[in-house]
């Protein structure tokens, strides 16, 4: 039962890690945006403390689209999906360690630099961490819903910007309350109430999410 | 009636170009979903009625080379 | 218990259901939004604060309610299909997305025509103006998943996998306005113990919504109709359906 589990996130990691080039693409594109983003508002200490929380959260989020491919359309297009998914193995489980492998190839890096974006766009301590912890809690949610949107349109073959439009209005919640849990870390309130919720929904998504994907893919075989 | 005038119904108190925009736009969004339900039906029927004819004259055509073979 | 429902599962049943009840909810519809209209417009008082300018309310709270409402529909046809393998319900679920797109741009098309004098700004960024926005991606996320499969059959589970998905969305809607508690007014009608609106403005309100309710559903209606057309046009009722509507029209 465990076997399956990480058997399939040990082959998605170093697959993953085969390919170097492409593992680090989301983590420039984030460097980018959160260098041209003073540049383009100003340098004021101020007003980059006060943007710079929504600033990360956004440019992770568009990061995140850019890797969303390699969930499962190498694994579709060449044929080793349906094999997994004929195999009679519990797919849940299946779907949960590719998306595992997602989170950690994609979403890791980001956690570790967020510190040094924090200095970057000049957050206070309380505020770096509060950012810290609702990227914590609110990335496994991204990569579980990205799960949803490509098993949805892998069978696409034009699906472009489909994948992000699906996402965007379950993604819009998360990023009201992680930034407004940087908020009041700014003002120095208690931010465990909005910590809480994005937890909840990450609870409520990783007991939901995975068996949506998993019809999602079904359909997609077809 | 609330409205002394028809000219004050227009103006709304005021706020007649929001008003009236509103009630336009809604009303106007509307009117064209009935429109696009009633012209689709039109196209639909259109189309099957060709499609229909188009596979009678495959038949007739068909009845006819048939015959013709018959003939030869 | 549902059994009786399940008859409709087959095309033509739900397709002489559908022309059943067009004729009466058209007649709803259209007598209750010129009843509403008409009183709320012309015979309703002003209000004391907003003068004339909240008349709006007359198209744009329907619009508002129905337009999660219409999203539930949706996506209760979405599970039927889910669960019970009906393509009629598919048929429903996508016949209902535009008009449910419809009906939430004519919510937020009013409700930033009436900002702009009370507010003094066409959009604000308030939770409820945002949830109405998300509603409105969401009714667009099921429409072009929808249309980007060519095989509808499996477009239609997809796209009802969406509308599944999506729902987590109404409730966030629905509490935004307590949770985020900004700019945008608090529900005047649900509060059932004191309506906070007066009688003679709330008549004309309650008449339009049912009026509202009934053109959605009309429209629901004529479209699938049109969409079990499209997708049975090989069947013999169809084509025998086609050709007599052919035969009343050239009387």
């Amino acid at each position: 039962m465990t076997t399956l589990f990480y058997g399939v996130f040990k082959r998605d990691l170093a697959l993953a890690f085969r390919q170097k080039a492409e593992l680090a693409q989301p983590l420039l594109f984030l460097l980018i945006v959160i260098t041209l983003f003073p540049i383009a508002v100003g340098p004021g200490p101020d007003i980059l403390q006060r943007i710079g929380p929504g600033v990360i959260w956004v440019a992770a989020i568009l990061a995140s689209l850019l890797g969303m491919d390699r969930l499962f359309k190498e694994d579709f297009n060449d044929g080793s999906l349906e094999q997994m998914m004929l195999s009679g193995h519990p797919l849940y489980q299946l779907v949960l360690a590719k998306i595992t492998a997602h989170w950690l190839v994609c979403f890791i890096p980001v956690l570790l630099l967020t510190p040094l974006f924090s200095i970057l766009l000049n957050q206070t301590l309380t505020m770096a961490v509060a950012l810290f912890l609702s990227l914590l809690l609110g990335t496994p949610l991204l990569s579980l819903m990205a799960a949803i949107a490509m098993g949805l349109t892998v069978g696409v073959p034009k699906g472009g910007l489909l994948p992000s439009l699906l996402m965007l209005p379950v993604l819009i919640p998360l990023l009201i309350f992680a930034t407004s849990a940087v908020e009041s870390a700014a003002m120095g309130l208690s931010y465990t109430p909005q910590l809480a919720v994005i937890g909840a929904m990450f609870l409520v998504a990783l007991a939901l999410a995975p068996l949506a994907t998993v019809y999602a893919l079904k359909v997609s075989q077809h | 009636m609330n409205f002394d005038s028809f000219a004050e119904f227009i103006a709304m108190g005021g706020y007649g170009l929001y008003v009236w925009l509103s009630f336009g736009v809604s009303f106007s969004v509307m009117l064209l979903l009935v429109i696009a339900g009633w012209y689709e039906r039109k196209i639909l029927d259109k189309e099957i009625r060709q499609e229909a004819y188009r596979q009678q004259r495959i038949q007739v055509a068909r009845t006819q080379a048939a015959q013709r073979k018959d003939t030869v | 218990m549902f059994m009786w429902l399940h008859q409709y599962a087959k095309t033509e049943a739900a397709y002489s259901l559908c022309n059943r009840l067009i004729p009466w909810f058209a007649a709803i519809s259209m007598g209750c939004l010129v009843t509403g209209t008409v009183w709320g417009l012309l015979f309703a008082p002003s209000d004391y604060q907003q003068g004339d300018a909240f008349r709006i309310i007359y198209i744009h709270v329907p619009a508002a309610m129905l337009s999660m409402s219409t999203y539930i529909a949706m996506a209760v046809a979405a599970l039927v299909g889910l669960v019970w393998q009906w393509r009629t319900a598919f048929m429903a679920m996508i016949a209902i997305a535009p008009v449910g797109a419809a009906v939430t741009f004519i919510a937020l098309f009013t409700g930033a025509a009436w900002g702009k004098p009370m507010w003094g700004a066409w959009w604000v960024w308030d939770a409820r103006l945002t949830s109405e926005l998300i509603l409105l991606f969401l009714y667009c996320g099921v429409i072009a998943l929808y249309c980007a499969f060519d095989d509808k059959q499996q477009a239609g589970k997809a796209a009802g996998v969406m509308a599944l998905v999506g729902v987590v969305n109404v409730p966030v809607i629905h509490f935004s306005v307590q949770w985020w508690n900004t700019l945008h007014q608090g529900a005047t009608i649900t509060r059932l113990d004191k309506p906070a609106i007066a009688t003679q403005m709330l008549w004309p309100l309650l008449i339009n919504i049912v009026g509202m309710a009934a053109f959605i559903f009309t429209i629901s209606c004529v479209r699938l109709k049109n969409e079990i057309i499209r997708r049975e046009q090989r069947r013999p009722w169809v084509q025998q359906l086609v050709h007599s509507n052919e035969a009343k029209n050239e009387l």
